[in-house]
């Protein structure tokens, strides 16, 4: 029995780790891939815009 | 000093960033058990931490500085740091609950890791605080310039040094080897490293911006 017990659990170790590796495959991850990008783009324009409105006024003062 | 008024690194860094976004999440990771996914928090999750060290330290610096010159733009600059800094810690502190959620079972489990990091953001807090309830100009630069250089390695001891002397579930702290020379393999390193750096200046950027913001009410409020 204990030697059983044993046995399932070495077997436990051997599998391999799941992840979401076939998510990923099917396509479906890069959209988002996409939507973390586009958020991001956007705030990278929003920064640029902001700096370049900083700018003016700097040169105003 | 002029080199926060121009674009091209700018430009870099957001192109790092958008590279660090997809190859973070596209790019095969070590398959580990409990974290599975959640190892590319590391990407994400980190960059935080490193980008907060950065601004904290350049508001040192400009501390420092500002104590042996008495000139008042470098107690600007230290200030808006020290703000874009807790910024990032917030970020930091919400991202790794988030994560401890689904990895330690709870968003916070007292563990040393989260308290000392609990601790070093009221340490910043305090700071804010302290230098808000201060009327007179130079005496406020002066003594929150002070203080923040006394809070700048009480900082660092909390967040890296006493966690990782006692039992932290944070990876890469005692007796919990994750994420150290073992399990951070290549593929891992030319995400992670860009990231730090991109973030990084992500956060120079920020504070300049801010800084730049406070130079001109500053201007605004002498004419007055």
């Amino acid at each position: 029995m204990l030697l059983l017990s044993f046995a399932t659990a070495f077997a436990q170790q051997n599998q391999p780790v799941e992840m979401a590796d076939a998510l990923r495959g099917s396509g479906k991850i890069y959209v988002v891939v996409c939507t973390i990008v586009i958020v991001f783009i956007g705030l990278a324009i929003y920064l640029f815009s902001i700096d370049r409105r900083l700018k003016k006024i700097e040169k105003n003062n | 000093m002029k080199f926060i008024y121009q674009t091209w690194w700018k430009v870099i860094t957001v192109i790092v960033i958008i590279y660090t976004l997809i190859a973070g999440l596209l790019l095969g990771v070590p398959a580990m058990p409990i974290l599975h996914e959640t190892i590319r928090n590391t990407y994400f999750h980190v960059p935080m931490w490193m980008a907060m060290f950065t601004v904290f330290t350049i508001s040192v610096y400009y501390s420092i500085k500002y104590l042996q010159t008495g000139e008042e733009k470098y107690d600007l600059i230290a200030v808006e740091s020290a703000n874009t800094g807790i910024f990032f810690f917030v970020i930091g502190l919400v991202t790794g609950m988030l994560w401890a959620r689904y990895t330690w079972g709870a968003f916070w489990s007292n563990d040393p890791k989260q308290n000392s990091a609990a601790i070093a953001f009221l340490l910043y807090c305090a700071y804010s605080v302290l230098r808000n309830s201060i009327d007179e100009e130079q005496k406020r630069a002066k003594i929150s310039a002070i203080y923040n250089i006394f809070a700048f390695p009480i900082m660092i001891v909390l967040i890296m040094v006493l966690p990782r002397m006692t039992d932290s579930l944070h990876p890469g702290n005692g007796g919990n080897p994750a994420f150290g020379k073992l399990d951070l393999d290549n593929r891992m390193r030319i995400v992670l490293y860009p990231a730090f750096i991109a973030w990084s200046f992500m956060g120079v950027w920020i504070a300049s911006v801010r800084y730049r913001i406070r130079l001109i009410e500053n201007k605004k409020n002498q004419i007055n």
